[in-house]
């Protein structure tokens, strides 16, 4: 690919997405393009394919496959070489496949259609590739509709979609984002297995780089529709040039020295909770928090980590068990919480966005808070809200603005202002950075450790993410299907031995080491603790 | 592509657009949009912008009065520029009249159909529960007969005297108002910002007034324009059935009615008070087809 | 039970229940009535002895749930009692409502069934083009068209029809006045203009549907999955959009010939043809209160059955439904 440009449509003007980018792949190799939301890689992805999306259009340079340029043939002869020598692997698997046919008819359409195989030994190949893939029951998984087979076992289904005609190429678009870490470990490995056994190039589209470090031979990193830089795995992870690069790291690299000191600020004690239709989600969870440090819930989603937080907050009262807030128990239902006591309970949620109103200034959303519990007006108020303003590193300017007129990382940061606004002692964080690129996660976790150690606050922390998880806590508790499995300081639950899931969990988190993946299964196929477990699935 | 990256492909320039506009302030900026709006939501303002005008100014536009009789029945274009009615009256004075009585009224049952409904529907999911439930059933029942059919049967038993007109017609009109406002209002009431509000103790009506109704008002407002064209033509064509606004008051779709048998001579002059009836609703309909893309990025709705 | 039955059981049970709660609202309200219900529908100058014998004759000195319950046994078995116009008319024969009903259903029926044997056709095709082309020069003027379209009054549409087609050019016929004796052929010649009025209607509005509903369903992640695995456009849209688009097709459907109800009211008036809708607006008129009742339920039956219907076809293509975990 060479010089290409797309440009997208919004309102009724055209803007640049990708600004010129060549992009060069050979035979059995497998690229990796990087880059934060926005960077423009899934529509490059798809540009590979000769594609564009409704609302974009290619403008511009040649996309040559195999000496064909894509861009100059013609439709029909483009539609030939898409799913027979190129294939696609789409992000959500649960949307991508038609809920009206069965999912061996969707996978064989394509090699009926322009008659790469016989139906009968399309099939064969599908249900071989399945078995490749470790699916379980090769022979009849293809007879079930989409509906009927998890998310994990649907993401393999399409790669051995993408597969049955034996394509040159494969682009894989974030295949893996939607999964779970203890699911998405065994997509990776299937997909690796496969991609390498059968000699495809491919081009795999991720913002993980740990992930990216698995899969790939060379990375390409994107930013703003362009390349900031582009070689082979190995020397990218160990000498990366570009400071940008660099910064694709920097989270990891935080490291909070761990303090468990201090009393019982939060103490929750045999908290059994359910939802309307009586189904539970948290079995005897006892869980303590203490004064003015840090506690990371770690789990995976259904792990009930969040209902764990609605049920401090009052959103959600416990069928049994009790919450004690500085040494008082704290009423179970919000409605019985008297105003003094809301304030200091507070929560930062993940995604920024439906956290503002939209509608809403930014000082009159931290004036209120101020006013409302604490009493100020006027110019005391005003002053209040400049000193918040202050905290979170932003000018007094932004006192006028729509949230609309803030970037995500401001955005982020007007909401632990909000939190923070009304003094209060404790903070829920509920994976607060897991929606905003790598280098804006950073800074959010900075300035709450930097708040921290001013003020005091003590945060009870909601992640699923190891890496976050090493940069803030001081201490650990990780659940799983509602019940805590180990709690202690962040060295015990770190360093081994393990409980079973944790082990599972922790082994489970792609690191950066490109030999990371061969090694946990080599590890697991030994037979440890948490291979068990992962032979469930 | 996906939105995100839209944006963020956007970023510098919005972020210009944004600054220009803070700086235009809010007159300027509508008449800015004005300028860049499609020639038939031009139209329909303007078209909008007339029938006010002859609304209020009835009186000092029509050459005659409303009922007043002044030639003899079925009168040609000429004398009287429109020619007469079928008891003597100006045809073209009781069509300025028209605008006034059947706007009017049709603009008063939408204002009270939509208070009823959207408060209803604000409380309804804001409080959510039981009474959501309740009041979801009571609506899908009624909403389970065609509302004509149903404000027939009122008519028949309550008479067709105004009051009654308007009441009856605002309250199947507000059950369209209350579910619109649920819906809108539901998928804002999850949001984390409804629940940030109320971990840090704010009370009902405060984050319905200032939390959630802001965030509805563009759809609502939309709806506005479309329950206003349809409560219009409801009444017209009640009207027109001799049901809807009684003689001698001059209202449009009884002028329809009154006049109808000229149709058979090939006279258009039953069509105009009809076709004053279309061009409000086309104008109406495209203003609010136009407001609908500048809000809420619905292109194809 | 197979989930499909039982799923759709639940909604011919609540369509059911729904038409029941509908008919006691029907009889229910007339008891809102204000002041004596006889003397009102009689008028001020008829004495209490004439009220009292009508009284007595309508089966209104009987209480109310008697009345209720007597009527709605009859009118599940079709027959929806006296009307009262004749009960008034002393000397007069007392005549049923079904009897008076009778034929007008057909016609109107007639005319519904025509109007929809043109109008479905026409509006989904149109509107699958529109929602394929979309943005094009065809999209554009079925868009304006069809917003105007539905802003006109049924009457305008009618009255225009009739100035153009049957006055000026003597092509249709101006009334679509039919009798017991009319043949089929002359029936349907009778019924033109009346049918492309509403035609005219109904197409834009479900037109407007349809495409919004297509247009929605193309937009599916798995939509465009189909067209990177180099299936062709027709392939797409008939192989995979189809299967999933009779759902959303249906409750346009339903929505819109439920909409051909109401505009059949306007229509009928104004070609002055004897269905349902006109007697209805006439038994309103001179308060013929067990003819409004009729006509009330027979609306709203339909109504109902037609959204049931297409709850039922949705249920019917739901994979999720068909193929239970």
């Amino acid at each position: 690919m060479r010089g290409i440009e797309i440009e997208g449509q919004s309102e009724d003007t055209w803007f640049p997405i990708i600004k010129g980018m060549d992009l060069t792949l050979h035979r059995g190799e497998v690229l990796g393009l990087i880059g934060e939301s926005g960077a423009g890689k899934s529509t490059m992805g798809l540009a590979a394919m000769g594609f564009a999306r409704d609302g974009c259009r290619i403008t511009a340079g040649s996309i040559k496959f195999d000496g064909m340029d894509l861009r100059t043939m013609p439709e029909s002869e483009r539609r030939k070489l898409r799913g027979v020598r190129i294939a696609y692997v789409a992000q959500s698997a649960a949307a991508s496949f038609n809920p009206a046919h069965r999912l061996i008819d969707q996978c064989v359409e394509t090699a009926m259609l322009y008659g790469v195989s016989s139906v009968a030994e399309a099939r064969k190949n599908t249900i071989d590739l399945f078995r490749r893939l470790h699916l379980p029951d090769p022979e009849n998984i293809g007879e079930r509709y989409p509906h009927q087979v998890s998310g994990g076992q649907l993401q393999r289904v399409m790669t051995a979609m993408a597969m049955v005609c034996g394509p040159d190429l494969i682009v894989f678009d974030e295949p893996t984002t939607a999964l779970d870490v203890t699911t998405q470990i065994e997509v990776l490995a299937s997909i690796k297995e496969v991609v390498k056994e059968l000699h495809k190039a491919a081009i795999y589209i991720t913002h993980d780089l740990a992930v990216v470090a698995q899969m790939a031979d060379r990375i390409m990193v994107l930013r703003y529709g362009e390349v900031v830089e582009e070689a082979p795995t190995r020397r990218m992870l160990t000498d990366p040039q570009q400071p940008y690069t660099k910064s694709l790291w920097a989270v990891r690299t935080l490291h909070k020295d761990e303090d468990t000191s201090g009393d019982k600020l939060l103490s929750i004690r045999n908290v059994v909770a359910a939802y309307g239709g009586g189904v539970r989600v948290l079995h005897d969870v006892s869980v303590d928090v203490p004064r003015g440090r840090t506690v990371a819930v770690v789990g995976e989603s259904g792990s009930g980590k969040s209902t764990l937080a609605r049920v401090i907050t009052g959103l959600l009262p416990p069928v049994s068990g009790s919450v004690e807030f500085d040494g008082k128990p704290l009423p179970p239902a919000l409605a019985q919480r008297p105003k003094s006591l809301l304030r200091k309970v507070q929560m930062i949620y993940q995604m920024p966005d439906p956290a503002l109103n939209p509608k809403r200034r930014i000082g009159d959303m931290l004036g209120r808070a101020v006013t409302y519990h604490l009493g100020l007006t006027g110019k005391d108020r005003a002053r209040r809200v400049s000193e918040l303003l202050d905290m979170i590193e932003l000018d007094d300017s932004y006192r006028e603005r729509l949230p609309m007129e803030l970037s995500g990382g401001q955005k982020q940061r007007v909401c632990i202002a909000r939190a923070l606004a009304v003094e209060p002692d404790l903070v829920i964080c509920d994976e607060v950075t897991s929606a905003l690129d790598q280098i804006v996660a950073e800074e959010i976790l900075k300035l709450l450790l930097r708040i921290q150690k001013e003020l005091g606050v003590t945060y009870l922390y909601i992640t699923h993410d190891i890496a976050t998880v090493k940069a803030i806590a001081d201490e650990i508790v990780v659940m799983h299907q509602g019940k805590v499995v180990e709690s202690g300081s962040k060295t015990e639950i770190l360093t081994p031995p393990h409980a079973d899931y944790t082990e599972l969990l922790l082994s489970s988190v792609p690191e950066m080491d490109p030999d990371w993946l061969d090694n946990v299964l080599a590890e697991r196929a030994k037979g440890g603790a948490g291979a068990a477990i992962a032979q469930d699935r | 592509m996906s939105d995100q990256e839209q944006l963020a492909a956007a970023g510098p320039a919005e972020e210009i657009t944004l600054a220009a506009r803070r700086k235009r302030g809010k007159f300027a900026t509508a008449m800015y949009e004005l300028g860049k709006a499609p020639i038939t939501a031009k139209f329909g303002l303007l078209m909008i912008v007339i029938y006010l005008i002859l609304a209020v100014f009835a009186p000092l536009i029509a050459p005659y009065g409303e009922s007043e009789v002044v030639g003899r029945q079925y009168e040609p274009w000429g004398d009287f520029m429109l020619g007469t009615d079928q008891i003597g009256r100006d045809m073209l004075s009781r069509l300025i009249y028209g605008a006034r009585n059947s706007v009017s009224i049709a603009f008063i049952t939408t204002v009270i159909a939509f208070l009823l409904g959207s408060v209803v529907g604000l409380i309804s999911a804001c409080v959510g529960g039981w009474m959501d439930l309740g009041l979801g059933r009571f609506v899908d029942t009624l909403m389970a007969i065609p509302s004509l059919i149903f404000t027939l049967v009122l008519l028949t038993i309550f008479g067709t005297d105004l009051i009654t007109l308007i009441l009856v017609i605002a309250i199947f009109d507000a059950t369209r108002v209350y579910r619109l406002c649920r819906a809108v209002a539901v998928n804002i009431v999850v949001m984390d910002f409804v629940e940030a509000a109320r971990l840090q103790g704010e009370k009902l009506p405060w984050i319905m007034a200032r939390e959630v109704l802001p965030n509805i008002l563009p759809p609502l407002a939309a709806e506005f324009g479309m329950r206003f064209c349809f409560v219009f033509l409801t009444i017209a064509a009640l009207s027109f059935l001799g049901l809807g606004i009684q003689p001698p008051t001059a209202d449009w779709g009884s002028m329809v009615r009154e006049n109808a048998t000229l149709i058979n001579y090939g006279d258009i002059t039953p069509l105009l008070p009809a076709a004053a009836i279309a061009l409000l609703t086309v104008s109406v309909n495209f203003v609010v087809d136009w407001f609908l893309h500048k809000t809420s990025g619905l292109r194809d709705v | 039970m197979h989930p499909i039955f039982k799923t759709s059981l639940q909604r011919l049970a609540l369509g059911i229940a729904t038409l029941w709660v509908v008919s006691v609202l029907v009889f229910g309200m007339f008891e809102m009535l204000p002041g004596n219900f006889a003397q009102a529908v009689l008028g001020q100058s008829a004495t209490p002895e004439i009220v009292a014998s009508f009284e007595k004759r309508a089966g209104l000195d009987q209480p109310f749930l008697t009345r209720y319950g007597t009527w709605l046994v009859g009118a599940v078995q079709g027959d929806f009692g006296v009307s009262y116009n004749s009960l008034m008319n002393t000397g007069g024969q007392p005549r049923t409502v079904s009897s008076i009903i009778g034929t007008r259903l057909e016609n109107t029926l007639f005319l519904a069934v025509a109007v929809a044997i043109v109008a479905v056709p026409l509006a989904l095709g149109i509107g699958l083009l529109a929602a394929l082309y979309r943005n094009s020069i065809f999209d554009r003027v079925a868009n304006a068209a069809t917003l105007t379209s539905i802003s006109f009054p049924e009457f305008f549409v009618g009255y225009i029809l009739m100035l153009f087609l049957a006055v000026q050019h003597p092509w249709f016929y101006a009334t679509a006045k039919v009798d017991s004796l009319t043949t089929f052929s002359e029936h349907i010649a009778r019924i033109g203009l009346p049918v492309i009025c509403l035609v005219l209607v109904i197409v834009a509005h479900m037109m407007r549907m349809t495409r919004a509903a297509i247009i929605n369903l193309l937009a599916s992640p798995f939509i465009e999955m189909a067209r990177l695995k180099g299936v062709p456009p027709s392939r797409v849209i008939w192989h995979h959009a189809l299967p999933n688009a009779w759902a959303p097709i249906a409750t346009v459907v339903a929505l819109n010939l439920a909409y051909l109800v109401v505009g059949v009211v306007v229509v009928e008036v104004v070609f002055n043809y004897p269905g349902i809708g006109q007697l209805m607006v006439d038994a309103v008129q001179s308060r013929d209160i067990p003819v409004v009742q009729a006509c009330a339920i027979i609306f709203a039956a339909v109504y109902i059955l037609l959204n049931l219907s297409a709850d039922i076809v949705g249920i019917v293509t739901n994979p999720r439904l068909l193929h239970p975990r």
